[in-house]
C-alpha cells in the first residue's frame, strides 16, 4: 500500500505482537516455578514464544512506524 | 457403545497424558484463563479498530470493492492464502490427518501448488488486463450479459449458503471446544466481521486477513514444535505412529497410492491427480471470486502474478502446522484416542477425529499461548467469513445489482450499495446457519456445490483465455450444460444410489470420490459443450477479444526485469521445491 498517511498494515501486526508478547511472556515467568500441567512444560514455552513476539512486534513497529515511508 | 469411550480413557491414559486432559474430555475441552480472553479481547479490538481506521481511505468504489488495486504483492498473496485458511480448513485438515496419515497433505501440495502457479502465470494476466471486478465481470466480456448473470447468480448462492455453514461448523466448535453458546459464537463474530468489512470494504478484509494470517501462524505454529521435540523429531514420531498401528501406513504421500486398498483414504492416485489436482484444484484456485479477488487487487501486473506464486510458496507450508499436529496426534494419543463424528456424537465425553487441534492444543499450552492458540482458531473463521463477505458484495453489487437493477447511478451510490450488501450478505449467512441448525442434513449436500457451479465455471473461463474461437453462445451454454448435468447427476443418485456405479465409476466410491468425478463429468460435459456451439456460431473478431484471450492479448514483456524480479523464477523454484517434497514424502 503506498496511500498517503496510511499507516501500514505491518505497523498494526508489530503493535499487536507486542501487547500479546508481553501477555505471554508475564504469564510464563509468573509461573515459572509452578507451571501449568501440559507435556514438556519444562521447557517454558510461554517465556521464550512470549519474547519471540515482543521481538517480532518490536522489529516490526520500528520498521513500519508511520512517517517512515515504509508503507 | 461404551467400550470405545472405554478405549478413548485407556488411549489417553496409555498415551501419557496429564490427568486434567481426562477431566476436560468429561465436558468442554478447553477452559480459559483470564489472560486468555485478555488476548481474545485484544484480537476483537484490533480486527475491528483497523476497521474503523480504513474507513477514511475507502471513498472510491475502487478502493471499495477492490481496495484501491493496490495491493503490493506480498499483501495480495498472504490476503490470498488467508481467505482460504479458514478455522474449519485448520480443525479439519488436522482431523482429516488424524484419520488419514500424511495422504490429506494432498490438499495442499498437488491440490494447490500446480493451480496457484498456472493462476498466477498464465491467467493473472488477462484478469488483470481486463481490468475486470470480479470472475463473473470477466465472463461478461469475454461471452457476454447472459454467462455474467448465470455465474454471479449462482456464485451469489453458493458464497451465502457455505459461510452460514461455516458460521454453523464453527460455533458449534466453539461450544464443544470452549463451551461457548451457540447463538453468541455466531451473532459476535459475524456483527465484528460486519462491521469491519462494512466500514473499509475489501481493503479492510485484506488488511485483517494479513494480521489473521500471522497469527494464525504464530498461534499454531508451537503445537508442531513441541509435539517433535516431545516425539524426538520427525523419524520418532514416524516410529512411535509405527508402534500404534502397526501394519498401517499413514506416513508416505504417494507409493500407497497403486491400488484402492494400500492406504487409509481408499483412494487410487488417478483420483488425486485428475480429480483434485486438475479439476477441484484449479476450478477452486483459478475462478473462485473468494481467492482471486485478492489478487486483481494488486498494483501491477507484476504484483498480480507474483501474489499467487508468494501464496503458494506459504500454502507449502501450511502442512506444518495443520497435517503435522494431526500426525502427531497419531504419535501420542494413539489408537482409539479420537472417533469418528458419527460415533464420538453419541458418546459422552468422547471426541472426534476433527477435536485433534485444540486435544493438542491442550496437550501443550498453558495460560497465554492456550489464547492464542484460540486466538488462532477465531482469525480463521473470520478471515475465512471476510473474504465470503466482501466477494459476496462485490459480486452482489457489481454483477447484480449495477447490471440487472440499476445501471448508471453514481460510484457514491454503488459503495452505498456495498456496505449495505456487506450486512445483508452477513444476516443471510447468518439465516443460512439458522438454516443449517434446523436440517442438519444441507451439511451432507455442501460438498456438492462444488461440482455444480465451480467446475464447470472454470471450463468456461479456461476456455474463454486460451481459446479464441470459442463464443459468447458457447460459453453460456457450455456454463448451463455443465451446471444442469452436475446438478442432474447429484440428483440421479440421491433418488437411485446405483447410479453410483456410473457417475463415480464405482459402487464403492464414497462421498468424497463422487464430488471428485461429478466434478471432472460437468467440467468435461461444459468443455465438450462449450466447443461444440462454438464451432457452430459466429466467433468474436480479434479486436474484441483483445486483453482478454491467448492470441489476441499484448503481454508486457519482462524483459527488462532482472532474473531474481521475474515471476517465473520464483514459479520455478517453488516447483522444484514441490517435487522435492513429493520425493522425500514419497
Amino acid at each position: 500500500m503506498h496511500r498517503e498517511g496510511m499507516v501500514s498494515i505491518w505497523f498494526f501486526i508489530g503493535a499487536l505482537l507486542s501487547i500479546y508478547g508481553v501477555l505471554i511472556l508475564g504469564t510464563g515467568i509468573y509461573e515459572w516455578n509452578s507451571p501449568p500441567p501440559t507435556v514438556r512444560a519444562d521447557l517454558h514455552a510461554a517465556v521464550w514464544w512470549g519474547a519471540l513476539l515482543i521481538a517480532l512486534g518490536a522489529i516490526y513497529l520500528y520498521r513500519f512506524a508511520p512517517g517512515k515511508g515504509n508503507k | 457403545m461404551y467400550c470405545f469411550y472405554d478405549n478413548l480413557v485407556h488411549a489417553i491414559t496409555v498415551a501419557g497424558a496429564p490427568a486434567f486432559l481426562l477431566q476436560r474430555a468429561s465436558s468442554r475441552l478447553i477452559t480459559l484463563s483470564g489472560v486468555d480472553l485478555a488476548i481474545i479481547i485484544c484480537y476483537f479490538a484490533a480486527v475491528l479498530g483497523i476497521g474503523f481506521y480504513l474507513k477514511r481511505f475507502t471513498k472510491t468504489g475502487e478502493d471499495f470493492f477492490l481496495a484501491g488495486r493496490e495491493m503490493t504483492a506480498w499483501i495480495a498473496g498472504l490476503s490470498f492464502l488467508a481467505a482460504n485458511l479458514g478455522s474449519l480448513e485448520l480443525m479439519g485438515w488436522a482431523g482429516a490427518a488424524y484419520q488419514y496419515g500424511i495422504l490429506a497433505t494432498h490438499w495442499y501440495w498437488v491440490g494447490a501448488i500446480p493451480a496457484m502457479l498456472f493462476l498466477g502465470l498464465v491467467m493473472m494476466p488477462f484478469y488483470y488486463i481486463s481490468k475486470t471486478h470480479s470472475v463473473p465481470g470477466y465472463l461478461k466480456l469475454r461471452y457476454g450479459e447472459p454467462a455474467r448473470v448465470f455465474s454471479a447468480v449462482s456464485f451469489g448462492f453458493m458464497t451465502v449458503l457455505m459461510s452460514g455453514i461455516n458460521m454453523f461448523a464453527m460455533a458449534k466448535i466453539m461450544n464443544v471446544v470452549l463451551g461457548w453458546d451457540m447463538h453468541l459464537s455466531i451473532w459476535v463474530s459475524s456483527i465484528t466481521v460486519a462491521v469491519y468489512v462494512g466500514l473499509g470494504g475489501l481493503l479492510s478484509a485484506i488488511f485483517n486477513e494479513v494480521l489473521q494470517f500471522v497469527l494464525i501462524w504464530l498461534g499454531a505454529l508451537l503445537i508442531s514444535i513441541i509435539g517433535l521435540i516431545e516425539t524426538g523429531g520427525w523419524n520418532g514420531m514416524v516410529a512411535r505412529i509405527h508402534q500404534n498401528f502397526p501394519g498401517a501406513d499413514y506416513t508416505h504421500l504417494w507409493s500407497t497410492l497403486g491400488s484402492f486398498s494400500d492406504n487409509p483414504m481408499g483412494i487410487h492416485w488417478v483420483g488425486i491427480v485428475l480429480g483434485l489436482g486438475w479439476v477441484i484444484s484449479f476450478g477452486y484456485w483459478t475462478t473462485d471470486f473468494l481467492v482471486v479477488q485478492r489478487v486483481i487487487s494488486a498494483k501491477d501486473l507484476r504484483s498480480a502474478k507474483m501474489a499467487p506464486i508468494i501464496g503458494s510458496a506459504f500454502k507449502m507450508c501450511v502442512p506444518f502446522i495443520v497435517i503435522l499436529p494431526g500426525l502427531l496426534g497419531l504419535a501420542v494419543l494413539g489408537p482409539h484416542a479420537l472417533l469418528p463424528e458419527n460415533i464420538a456424537k453419541d458418546i459422552p465425553g468422547a471426541h472426534s477425529y476433527n477435536d485433534v487441534l485444540p486435544m493438542m492444543l491442550i496437550r501443550y499450552c498453558g495460560p497465554g499461548l492456550l489464547g492464542l492458540g484460540v486466538t488462532a482458531l477465531i482469525a480463521g473463521f473470520m478471515s475465512g467469513m471476510a473474504g465470503n463477505v466482501s466477494a459476496f458484495t462485490t459480486v452482489w453489487t457489481y454483477d447484480i445489482y449495477r447490471a440487472l437493477i440499476r445501471k448508471n447511478a453514481s460510484d457514491a451510490h454503488y459503495v452505498s450499495v456495498g456496505r449495505w450488501c456487506t450486512i445483508l450478505g452477513v444476516l443471510v449467512s447468518i439465516g443460512a446457519a439458522y438454516l443449517v441448525m434446523e436440517f442438519k442434513s444441507i451439511m451432507d449436500y455442501v460438498q456438492a456445490l462444488f461440482s455444480f457451479f465451480i467446475a464447470p465455471l472454470f471450463g468456461a473461463v479456461i476456455l474463454g483465455m486460451l481459446w479464441k474461437r470459442a463464443t459468447a453462445h458457447g460459453g453460456f451454454w457450455g456454463l448451463l450444460a455443465g451446471t444442469v448435468s452436475s446438478i442432474s447427476m447429484w440428483a440421479w443418485v440421491k433418488l437411485d444410489p446405483t447410479a453410483l456405479r456410473y457417475v463415480a465409476l464405482s459402487p464403492k466410491a464414497k462421498d468424497m470420490a463422487e464430488n471428485m468425478y461429478r466434478a471432472l463429468w460437468s467440467w468435461t460435459i461444459c468443455v465438450v459443450v462449450t466447443v461444440v456451439v462454438s464451432l457452430l456460431t459466429k466467433p468474436k473478431t480479434k479486436a474484441d477479444l483483445q486483453g482478454l484471450v491467448y492470441g489476441c492479448t499484448d503481454l508486457p514483456s519482462e524483459g527488462d526485469l532482472k532474473l531474481y524480479q521475474r515471476p517465473i523464477f520464483w514459479a520455478a523454484i517453488v516447483a522444484v521445491v514441490f517435487v522435492a517434497l513429493q520425493v522425500i514424502f514419497w
